[in-house]
């Protein structure tokens, strides 16, 4: 839960000189002694404590942006108390297994967390010289993603979806899967799971998800609903960063981070900053939204000398399907690589309808090969794109010209295309491991000539061609 | 220089990394002032009666209005001496790899630690006598930095004077070398292996020269159709994915430089994690030291605090160009500066100035120009360099800037403003990094505006320029031809036209594309390059001369030797030119036997 450590004081002085309510934000006059950022509790007229935070301060005034929504405050009777430090969560392991709200409060109906430790949240940033690189293979269980960009522990990628597209079921599968063989091992996994702004169908979902591949004792929930808030999405990813830095920092744990929907986060993000009359940027958001989003994201990796690992699966829609917006644009700049879902090829029935063309995995040469995965992954992989990127440019072709002015050579190519979208990415609910992933693309492979793979190296040809 | 008046004053306002202070007299403007209790490195950007706003470099959360702000006296200087090389600095040139030594495995607010290794004794030489007289720059000795680095201690650029003593031996960075009686300073002044300058300032040089030669970098499209001067500034413009980053590295790890300076500036940590690691291990393949050892690497990763992100780049250019007065060539990397410019744009909000173009500060093209023009050639002050006493030095600091345009749109102010002062341009093309076409540079709007015509034809090949052009008239050719095929089909191409596509083709698949992983293709030499375009041509030449005498397309295209083309990346450097020779003759020999010469 969100608390603080009050400061040694003689006395808390309460203010009641509320001057304006506007939005999120409330400004509250003839203030003494306030920190930037510390965190203030306000007393409604009904009684309700809700928290909030100091956002500018100078010696008269502050601005202070609640966190739980502004309504049915009043200028006359709402109580205001400074509390003389920053947001902190309270975290414990015995939090495994429990939902909470965005601010770390118990939803679930159970107890309230006893805290081993309060923790800022917005963290600290990892020196550089302590990361280690992120070079251990993960599985998820989706060919397109663990043969093509593949996953290592202690990236952060994002699924670029658009509305309507099964990103929430992707990564469900994706982190049932990942709990059950620990990415790929007997070693002490975890999931954080952080929903910001989601419905209630969608929350349902994922609960269900959970409770059906029995992982739920491994799954710390934070949910924020779509009728919520919108300010407590500010913390939410927040909250879920600070506890899964606590899980694998602290208790070593592999611990994978899934942010669904960044873009209901980017929304609130622009709200704020509108209500507090900054000059937005980009289509109305902030100017700072890369740095802000760069806070989050950068909260993941692994660190020198520690076993446990913070890896981050962000879910955004894509507005229009646009990959050019403000939020993937900026996402796409600080994570390590993109997986794109294709409206197209939902259409045709598949799934999971990942594109591979746009979609990319930077830390992929790491987490593959020999004693990883399998030493003729790189040029696998290489050459299913190359042969379904030239499949694509043929399909426009054979629209203008039709398939029978095509060469034998490029019909087969055309074929492959199909065979890929339709048994290799399409691969259904079912999950694959890492070796039927290769051995799916092997199949794929042997119907073409061996001259025409020119990526993979003659020995893979003689031990994989059929 | 340094202002001995230290006022406390008092904090009155803080708005993130903008806070406002009174009570500080004397100050001045881009002074650091410590702030809070905790003492949080800031600098003063703006004055105005009895109010002073300052940007502070860390975390701004839990200080009060009310908390006191220190002067230091000082504007934000780095601190410059043996022991740059090899070191990860932040921003303000905290020294990130003896804290993590210390075990900070988060950066702490407020943490403090010397630049250079404190501890360490550097053997140092003197090159000056007691009683010389030595200028500003001169060198006073010598102290071996790395194996390839000898790290020249000069005279600060504002000190003059008679050397009074000068010590042999064992010396600390902060012990005293020399001592110079100066008339100016009506005192003596001492010179230790370290000394401190303002990094908003660029340090001074005799004369700023043209650029005369081309710094080679090992890339096969940049050397040969984009070169950049040694002393010249590129930038890298390109769309998430499209590899700037990847072209950096290359940079960094092959260009021809005596010491690379590389500014991670807003840019992803597990990214200078992959060159800590990397960087130790790989050897420069023309000194065979350590490429760590030429490295000076600055990480102010993304989500470190935006104020200093601003201050890297000029930490940066700083180092580089201490070293460029040293006399030698030094290359500067900067990823992103897009990054730099939205840290420019944050803090002018919180200002509340006036926004220009997208919300940038209308100072956006003024910064950024006075930032490209830290590079250059020059004649470095002082004269006491080189084999000969009255040699002067001359030194140089190329910029390679990366931008990061959102929606890689070109059209953006970053890139607009970067093109106007940057001499080469390369721009990275979506559309070539997603057939997986690296280095993605696109030939068709990349340009270079330095002419090294007469450089190519002396120290290459003779007909080198004739080959160049040559090559890329076929690329633009290239490109309207595939326009033709995109709208009837490619059967519409005469045999001749179709040559032109096998040939053009054959040069982006064989010679522009370069893998960064291959062990051997990565770095490619000149003269290898050279070998690499004259096989290509001459293949052409030979093709368009079987055409004239009817031998069928389909023959050429088929012919066996090809697939050995697409080989000669692979070729190992020492015997790439034999390598290509021979296979060059085996295609003549394949035409001889359609009857073509």
């Amino acid at each position: 839960m969100l608390k603080t450590i009050p400061m040694p004081r003689l006395f808390t002085t309460e203010y009641r000189t509320l001057s304006q309510i506007r939005g999120p934000l409330v400004f509250v006059e003839r203030i003494a002694d306030v920190a930037y950022n510390e965190i203030v509790e306000i007393e409604g007229p009904d009684g309700d404590v809700r928290l909030g935070q100091v956002l500018d301060v100078d010696q008269q005034h502050c601005m202070v942006r609640i966190f739980i929504g502004t309504s049915g405050l009043d200028l006359q009777r709402t109580r205001v108390r400074f509390t003389g430090d920053v947001a902190r969560l309270g975290v414990s392991l015995s939090m495994l297994g429990r939902a909470l709200n965005g601010a770390g409060v118990p939803i679930d109906g159970g107890p309230p967390i006893t805290p081993e430790q309060m923790l800022d949240i917005n963290g600290l940033p990892i020196n550089p010289s302590m990361r280690a690189q992120p070079s251990e293979f993960i599985q998820t269980g989706v060919s397109a993603i663990d043969g093509l960009n593949t996953l290592t522990r202690g990236q952060k990628l994002p699924i670029f979806s658009g509305a309507g597209l099964p990103a929430n079921e992707l990564a469900a599968q994706v982190a049932s899967h990942a709990s059950v063989t620990g990415g790929n091992g007997s070693e002490p996994f975890a999931v954080v799971f952080a929903a910001i702004g989601i419905t209630q169908r969608e929350t349902s979902f994922f609960m269900d998800q959970f409770r059906a591949s029995d992982s739920m004792d491994r799954t710390l929930l934070f949910i924020n609903r779509a009728d919520d808030p919108s300010i407590e999405r500010i913390l939410t990813p927040r909250t879920a960063l600070t506890a899964a830095e606590y899980l694998a920092f602290t208790h070593n744990r592999h611990v994978l981070v899934i942010l669904t929907d960044m873009t209901n986060y980017c929304e609130a993000l622009r709200e704020i900053a509108a209500a507090s009359e900054e000059v937005p940027g980009r289509r109305g958001y902030p100017g700072y939204m890369y740095s802000d989003l760069s806070s989050l994201y950068e909260r993941s990796g692994r660190i020198r000398g520690k076993s446990g690992s913070v890896t981050q699966l962000i879910i955004l829609t894509m507005p229009d399907d646009d990959i050019t917006h403000p939020i993937p644009d900026l996402t796409g700049y600080i994570t390590e690589g993109q997986i794109v879902l294709n409206r197209d090829l939902h259409r045709k029935g598949i799934y999971p309808p990942i594109d591979v063309l746009p979609s990319l995995s930077r830390l992929m040469n790491e987490g593959i090969g020999k004693n990883k995965t399998r030493a003729d992954h790189r040029s696998v992989a290489d050459q299913l794109y190359a042969l379904y990127a030239e499949g694509r440019d043929l399909r426009r072709l054979v629209a203008i010209i039709g398939e029978a002015a095509l060469s034998t050579e490029d019909r087969r190519v055309l074929e492959f295309a199909n065979r890929f979208e339709g048994t290799f990415v399409g691969q259904g609910t079912a999950s694959r491991e890492i070796a039927q992933t290769l051995d799916a693309a092997w199949d794929l492979l042997s119907p073409m000539p061996p001259d025409l793979l020119k990526r993979i190296p003659r020995e893979f040809i003689e031990q994989y061609h059929k | 220089m340094m202002n001995e008046t230290h006022t406390t004053g008092k904090i009155v306002r803080i708005a993130g990394p903008v806070v406002r202070a009174a009570g500080l007299d004397n100050i001045r403007l881009y002074d650091v002032a410590r702030v809070g209790e905790i003492g949080l490195i800031g600098e003063v950007i703006r004055l105005s009666e009895g109010l002073t706003t300052i940007q502070v470099y860390e975390d701004t959360s839990g200080i009060r209005v009310g908390e006191p702000v220190y002067n230091t006296g000082y504007p934000l200087v780095a601190y410059l001496g043996p022991g740059l090389l090899g070191q990860v600095y932040d921003g303000l040139q905290r020294p990130l790899n003896i804290l993590a030594e210390q075990g900070e495995e988060f950066i702490q607010r407020g943490v403090q630690a010397s630049p250079l290794p404190a501890e360490k004794r550097w053997h140092f030489t003197p090159r000056v006598s007691e009683g010389d007289l030595v200028e500003p720059g001169d060198i006073l000795g010598v102290v071996q930095e790395s194996r390839t680095i000898e790290h020249r201690i000069m005279m600060p650029p504002n000190a003059r004077g008679r050397v009074t003593k000068i010590r042999e031996g064992e010396l600390k960075v902060d012990e005293v070398a020399a001592v110079v009686r100066s008339e100016e300073a009506g005192g003596e002044i001492e010179v230790t292996l370290a000394q401190r300058w303002p990094v908003r300032q660029p340090r001074p040089s005799r004369m700023r020269l043209a650029p005369r030669e081309p710094m080679m970098t090992g890339t096969r499209i940049i050397d040969s159709f984009f070169p950049i001067a040694k002393g010249g500034a590129a930038i890298i413009p390109g769309g998430f994915g499209t590899g700037k980053t990847i072209t950096e590295h290359s940079l960094a790890r092959w260009a021809e430089a005596d010491v690379v300076v590389y500014v991670g500036c807003g840019e992803r940590g597990n990214e200078m994690t992959e060159v800590l690691e990397e960087f130790p291990k790989l050897e420069d393949p023309r000194t065979g030291a350590k490429l760590m050892e030429r490295t000076v690497l600055i990480a102010n990763t993304s989500n470190m605090p935006v104020a200093a992100r601003e201050a890297s780049i000029y930490t940066g250019i700083t180092i580089a160009e201490y070293y460029r007065d040293m006399g030698y060539d030094v290359l500067m990397l900067a990823d992103s500066t897009s990054r730099w410019g939205e840290a420019l744009r944050e803090i002018s909000g919180r200002l509340e100035e006036m926004p220009g173009e997208e919300g940038y500060p209308a100072y956006l093209a003024a910064r950024l120009a006075e930032f490209y023009e830290r590079a250059g050639r020059v004649d470095c002050i002082g004269n006491r360099g080189g084999e000969s006493d009255n040699d002067a030095r001359t030194g140089s600091v190329s910029i390679v800037g990366a931008v990061s345009p959102p929606g890689g749109d070109f059209s953006e102010p970053v890139t607009q403003n970067s093109m106007r002062v940057a001499s080469t341009f390369w721009a990275l093309d979506y559309n070539l990094s997603r057939r997986r076409h690296f280095p993605a540079i696109n030939w068709t709007n990349s340009y270079s505006l330095y002419d090294f015509k007469d450089w190519f034809e002396r120290e290459v090949a003779d007909d080198w320029n004739e080959l160049t052009q040559e090559a890329m008239a076929l690329l633009q050719r290239e490109v309207e031809l595939l326009e033709i095929v995109q709208l009837v089909g490619p059967d519409a191409l005469a045999e001749p036209e179709r040559a032109i596509l096998a040939t053009a083709r054959m040069l982006r698949e064989d010679f522009l594309q370069q893998s960064s992983f291959h062990e051997v293709d990565r770095y490619c030499m000149i003269q290898k390059s050279y070998w690499m375009l004259k096989a290509i041509m001459d293949f052409h030449r030979l093709t368009q001369a079987a055409l004239e005498r009817n031998v069928p397309l389909s023959r050429v295209t088929s012919m066996p030797v090809i697939p050995l083309i697409a080989r000669m990346k692979e070729f190992p450097a020492q015997s790439a030119e034999a390598d290509v020779q021979e296979l060059m003759s085996r295609v003549r020999q394949d035409f001889s036997t359609m009857g073509v010469n």
